[in-house]
């Protein structure tokens, strides 16, 4: 749309809203600009200005993930006293990178020394930032973090069924190309016996034979067979060359029925998602760069190794007690006028909290899903040496489920990581209940079937499996429909002088925009009412 | 809509699944690329091992982080059947449902497997009337 659609003598829609911003904020903008046509994929409205905050007031913000950083960074801001207890011994929560040196240690006490190589890494949870997550990608740039693509769709990564084409991984360019074509074929060929006649109008018959023609690579008589013009989208058997190289050859489909029974057809609309459109991202280094950037500014009013034990509110405040998270001894309390809760549900159900029962009962009511990363470092990358995969992911229906390759450091000499396994639903917990070291020994043995060279040039690994993991107790909130109906008001809603943030309480849960938008959407509502008491 | 995409995102975002927003259900026509929506396993012993394991861990001893998991390992909870089948069968707190992921034969396998050990001696069989019963009530 060009300016001059939208101009107006006295006032161009673009001072409009710079107008509504500088009188009503952000919010107020961002309704304006919505209401008018734009920025309708988000609900980031820019940088939150709270205003002053009441003389004295206090505000402890319990978990310093996303959510909590985030609260206690803008109520600070605002002029809120603000303590941040954290349970770890770092802030940033799931949004965590295992570098080479660093130790973890899983519920249950399985400690693992991660061996990798300086500047390679695991995200063990977040890992990608979809283009639309404006709240995240306005935090990195406040904090001076850079980005990169994340790769989402490779065309030459794999898509692989263990059962089929005698479980050999076949490209995703060809199942694309292959899907398309058919469909494109069987389409026309109904056009052409005349089938379409009760619904499309012959001019646009004409027009959708040419479309699908185009679309889905058929030839002259609206086949899709082996030959060039299907080579173009699928490539090439044997490859174009110069001079007195041999001719190109296109290779032969795959046929319709294997594509629908292998089901890797499926693989096709990942990255057809919105949250995974192109384009996508990455922290340059790590996912924990953003949140660590945050707390570092926050030190002075952050406590590590606190383990909450009780959460307790009356008309007057809050009281947080907890002990030391390595010792599970002295104890100690935080008083505050207000809190801000962005523990996980399967924590606050089990610790002693003064909420209502209606809140308790929601707590009960909610369990977090399991998921399973692991990573592996090889000797080189194979993947692109011999593979020519550089970055994204090979889809699989085996327990491992997903294979991504670095998008990072191509074309390089050398050492690589490759995630080795990102594994969710029943696969997931087939793996989840293995020991770290059997979960990495099981990504080399299964990934060995796409990629036979894993087993001469794997190194090491390290792997993470939520359900283990002593902060969380699971990878994210398992929402339904139905749960949501019966339960996300009472927890959203403020209850006496606790709030509660997190990504389990947003649309986005399991993302990191979630947490980012439930803490603005919350500190704004504590806000308000800290401010009318 | 909702329904087909939800799983996905919530899936491979960072993932969340369970019961109601598991893969697609089973066909017998085609293989499943977002992976199988129950649990392979048959035997009490082999569903232990590869679901309940992840938690309560290998030895069925539980353990603690900033909330804990219970040991079911000499657990006298476990002596009336009916409470272990419900926790199975419906879920509670940060124990998920798996009424969509197991049938009832195997929660009753499994619970009779957890039952019988780890020092636990309630050999009453688990009736399979019971897991249903459960499952009718938790609707």
């Amino acid at each position: 749309m060009s300016d001059q659609d939208n101009e107006t003598p006295s006032l161009k829609r673009r001072d409009l809203f710079r107008m509504i911003g500088a009188v009503a904020g952000g919010s107020a903008m961002y309704q304006a600009m919505t209401s008018l046509g734009y920025a309708a994929d988000s609900q980031y409205a820019g940088p939150i200005n709270l205003g002053g905050a009441p003389k004295g007031a206090s505000v402890v913000v319990l978990g310093a993930g996303w959510a909590g950083l985030v609260s206690a960074l803008e109520l600070r801001n605002a002029g809120y006293k603000v303590e941040l207890i954290e349970y770890n011994n770092r802030v940033g929560g799931r949004a965590m990178t295992i570098r080479g040196g660093d130790t973890v240690t899983e519920l249950g006490g399985e400690t693992q020394h991660c061996s990798f190589d300086p500047g390679l890494y695991l995200n063990p949870g977040p890992w990608r930032v979809p283009y639309h997550h404006r709240g995240y990608l306005d935090y990195a740039k406040r904090f001076g973090v850079q980005i990169e693509p994340f790769i989402m769709v490779n065309y030459n990564a794999y898509v692989h069924s263990k059962d089929y084409f005698g479980g050999k991984p076949q490209r995703f360019r060809e199942v694309q190309a292959d899907f398309q074509g058919h469909v494109a074929e069987l389409l026309s060929k109904t056009i052409r016996q005349d089938k379409l006649d009760q619904s499309v109008t012959r001019d646009d018959q004409e027009m959708l034979l040419d479309a699908l023609k185009g679309w889905g690579a058929l030839d002259k008589n609206y086949a899709y067979v082996a030959g060039n013009t299907s080579a173009e989208r699928r490539g090439y058997e044997v490859n174009k060359g110069g001079g007195l190289m041999p001719e190109p050859v296109g290779g032969q489909p795959i046929a319709l029925t294997d594509l629908l029974k292998s089901d890797i057809w499926r693989a096709l609309t990942f990255g057809q998602t919105h949250q995974w459109q192109s384009t996508i991202f990455e922290p340059v280094g790590g996912m924990d760069s953003t949140p660590k950037a945050i707390g570092a500014t926050l030190t002075d009013i952050t406590t590590l190794n606190a383990k909450i034990t009780a959460i307790h509110q009356d008309d007057k405040g809050v009281t947080v007690t907890y002990v030391d998270a390595r010792t599970g001894k002295g104890q100690r309390q935080v008083e505050a006028d207000w809190c801000v809760c962005t523990l996980p549900l399967t924590i606050l159900a089990q610790i002693d909290v003064q909420v209502s029962p209606e809140m308790k009962e929601a707590f009960n009511a909610i369990s977090y899903a399991a998921a399973v990363k692991t990573g592996l470092q090889f000797k080189r990358r194979f993947w692109e040496e011999d593979d020519h995969i550089y970055g994204g992911i090979t889809f699989t229906d085996l327990p491992v489920r997903n294979i991504s390759y670095p998008s990072t450091g191509y074309n390089k000499p050398g050492k690589g990581v490759v995630l080795g396994t990102f594994a969710f639903g029943t696969s997931a917990y087939e793996l989840a209940s293995l020991s770290a070291a059997d979960r990495v020994k099981a990504a080399v043995e299964y990934g060995s079937q796409i990629h036979p060279q894993y087993k001469s040039e794997f190194e090491t690994g390290v792997s993470w499996s939520w359900h283990r993991s002593p902060f969380t107790m699971g990878c994210a909130a398992a929402w339904t429909d139905d749960l949501r109906k019966r339960h996300y008001r009472t927890l959203a809603e403020m209850n006496g002088r606790i709030i509660l943030a997190g990504d389990h309480l947003s649309e986005l849960t399991a993302w990191q925009e979630g947490a980012i938008l439930s803490a603005l959407d919350a500190i704004s509502r504590l806000h308000r009412r800290a401010v009318t008491v | 809509m909702k329904k087909i995409i939800a799983p996905v995102l919530a899936l491979l975002a960072m993932t969340a699944t369970q019961a109601e927003e598991g893969p697609p259900p089973e066909s017998s026509k085609h293989a499943n690329m977002m992976g199988s929506q129950y649990f392979k396993q048959q035997d009490g012993e082999s569903l232990f091992k590869g679901v309940c394991a992840a938690c309560h861990m290998p030895d069925a001893k539980g353990g603690a982080g900033a909330g804990y998991y219970p040991a079911l390992a000499n657990n006298e909870k476990l002596s009336v059947s009916a409470y272990p089948v419900m926790m199975v069968t419906n879920g509670n707190k940060a124990m998920p449902s798996f009424k969509g992921t197991m049938t009832d034969g195997q929660i009753a396998a499994v619970v009779s497997y957890v039952r019988t050990h780890f020092g636990n001696n309630y050999a009453d069989p688990v009736p399979l009337d019971e897991v249903k019963q459960v499952r009718e009530a938790g609707k």
